[in-house]
């Protein structure tokens, strides 16, 4: 399938990406090129073929509903974050 | 691997490494960050020694850790920009479970950004050269750790496997690399990259370190719900008899003297008893673009998570929130990290899943049911690692295809979530390692492991350690 600025525009927005324009020329032919590769599966017949999407069987995985002590302490975590105010980790103006 | 003992101490083992790491450092680039502090560590086990305590079992014995591993000592950055001011709070369990047996990390190794790489050209602190010769490509994405033992700076180094990471830069440098069973090592605190195929494992000098270092790591983790219950400690090792050979990849893709180091391995094998069973697998064909779906899929959902607010590098630069998210993951990611998200987002969409992805999960399926059909007919499967010893440095960077072909060998084992373990059998007449892959199924690890060591034992396997040794004496 044919990519172009508008496709590669879409999914920088989709992936949240600010793309710059010469960045966002050289995605497109990459993007193509990669998609081309991929979509030699188009000839594998999967007809009547269940998905695959965990390889070892394991199934719901269940544990007690128990409240466990935290391993790291919201101090430890906010001295993460650029910037806090009042125990809250703070962040640009959103509108 | 020496432990500490009375007659050798943990710190003038910690302190020869130490400057082992300080001296390569600078040509081959294999860490992010080399730490000095390791000799307090070897103290106290020195001094645990002198009051006659027990020790671990990797009691001062130095290691490297690839620079995707969550720890408290160093900053964890995936070799990204995005995570360059990120110092974890937490340990991963396999550093947890490592340093309580007395294992001192004396460095993060270089990785392709978020591992999304076969080359280690796509980190963001620079690349690393391959232990043989620096015009070439390490191997990737765990190429620093790779480098780390071959160059005899450490003993083990942790690497990440999700399809190929470990096996390919063991192959290009000489050393064992070893994928265990997906689930078999808990992956609570490594990076995630695509979960439903990233695996815990090892770089070594040999298979019987690998064997210590899955009976310390392996294990099931209540913090890791993929880990599988308890299987490898106990498993039987199984007699080897019947070892299958793939006839599928087109010889004309794969180079001749690769080839050749294979064809006389098989050879040697078939001399010593073994039974050489050639499968048909027509379906592997299809697993390179199957797994350049589903993995750029869950890298765009895992590194979503990366947008500056409550971890690692903000663009300072942004007036609003949506604009702090996308400079800060414009600027903090590599080319190659956006490429995958986009591609994952592509695949995803509205329009294109079902073409895609979930073909993509149908193709696995039949990948799957091949090697159950292959592991009837044979105990272990032996194929190349990469279809070409390490390659020149820069001449993949451009053609993002022509990168992923490298992943071609190894991908099909990651989606089936099999163990596979490179050995290093040969070297090109240039003095470049190649490496074979032993496949196993589902749960054979200590079988593999096993077998690897009676391929030793013939002389099929070729170390490149004494080689490095007799480098750094120069």
């Amino acid at each position: 399938m044919e990519i172009n600025q508008e496709t590669v525009s879409h999914l920088a927005t989709l992936s949240d990406l600010a793309l710059e324009e010469d960045e966002a020329q050289k995605f497109e032919g990459d993007i193509e090129e990669i998609i081309k590769y991929i979509s030699q599966l188009d000839e594998l017949d999967t007809a009547d073929v269940e998905p695959t999407y965990q390889v070892t069987g394991l199934e719901n995985v269940w544990r007690v509903d128990e409240i466990r002590p935290q391993e790291v302490s919201s101090e430890e975590l906010l001295v993460l974050t650029k910037d806090t105010e009042k125990q809250q980790i703070k962040v640009p103006r959103v509108l | 691997m020496k432990i500490a003992d009375k007659e050798h101490s943990a710190v003038a083992t910690i302190k020869h490494a130490l400057e082992k790491a300080h001296k390569f450092q600078s040509r081959y680039n294999v860490f992010n960050w080399i730490n000095d502090d390791a000799i307090k560590r070897a103290e106290e086990i020195d001094a645990r020694i002198a009051r006659g305590e027990k020790i671990g079992r990797l009691a001062g014995v130095p290691y490297a850790l690839k620079n995707n591993f969550l720890s408290r000592q160093g900053g964890t950055t995936a070799s990204a920009k995005i995570l360059t001011e990120f110092s974890s709070p937490i340990d991963a369990t396999t550093v947890a479970k490592l340093e309580a047996e007395g294992a001192i990390m004396i460095g993060r190794t270089n990785l392709d950004a978020f591992a999304h790489g076969s080359s280690t050209e796509n980190s963001y602190f620079g690349t690393t050269k391959n232990a043989c010769d620096f015009e070439r490509v390490a191997g990737g994405s765990s190429g620093g750790s790779a480098v780390a033992v071959a160059l005899g700076i450490v003993d083990f180094a942790t690497g990440t496997d999700t399809g190929g990471s470990i096996r390919q830069p063991a192959s290009f440098n000489g050393v064992y690399g070893f994928k265990p069973t997906y689930g078999a090592i808990s992956r609570y605190g490594v990076v995630a990259m695509a979960s439903s195929t990233d695996c815990i494992g090892f770089f070594t000098q040999n298979a019987r370190d690998l064997d210590l270092l899955m009976r310390i790591s392996a294990g099931q983790d209540s913090r890791d719900l993929t880990t599988l219950p308890n299987f490898y400690q106990d498993s039987k090792v199984q007699e080897v008899r019947k070892i299958g050979i793939i006839e599928d990849f087109d010889p004309e893709h794969i180079d001749t003297e690769v080839l050749n180091i294979m064809q006389k391995r098989v050879e040697q094998l078939q001399k010593s008893g073994y039974e050489v069973v050639k499968l048909s697998m027509p379906a592997l064909k299809y697993a390179l673009p199957a797994y350049y779906i589903i993995v750029p899929a869950e890298i765009s959902s895992n590194l979503s998570r990366y947008d500056g607010v409550r971890y690692g590098w903000r663009s300072e630069e942004a007036r609003d929130l949506d604009e702090l998210y996308k400079q800060t993951r414009d600027q903090g990611f590599m080319p190659e990290n956006k490429r995958r998200i986009m591609i994952g987002n592509f695949v995803l969409s509205a329009g294109f899943y079902d073409a895609y992805y979930l073909k993509a999960a149908k193709a696995r399926t039949l990948i799957i049911q091949e090697y159950m059909r292959a592991f009837k007919q044979c105990d272990l499967i032996l194929s190349l690692v990469a279809p070409n010893p390490a390659f020149k440095l820069g001449s993949k960077t451009h053609d993002p295809v022509s990168m992923y072909m490298e992943d071609i060998m190894t991908v099909p084992v990651s989606l089936a979530g099999l163990p596979a373990l490179s050995i290093p059998v040969g070297k090109t007449a240039a003095g470049l390692p190649v490496g074979l892959q032993l496949i196993g199924p589902q749960r054979s690890d200590r079988t593999l492991l096993r077998f690897a060591e009676q391929v030793a034992d013939l002389g099929c396997g070729e170390q490149n350690i004494t080689e490095s040794n007799k480098r750094e004496e120069k």
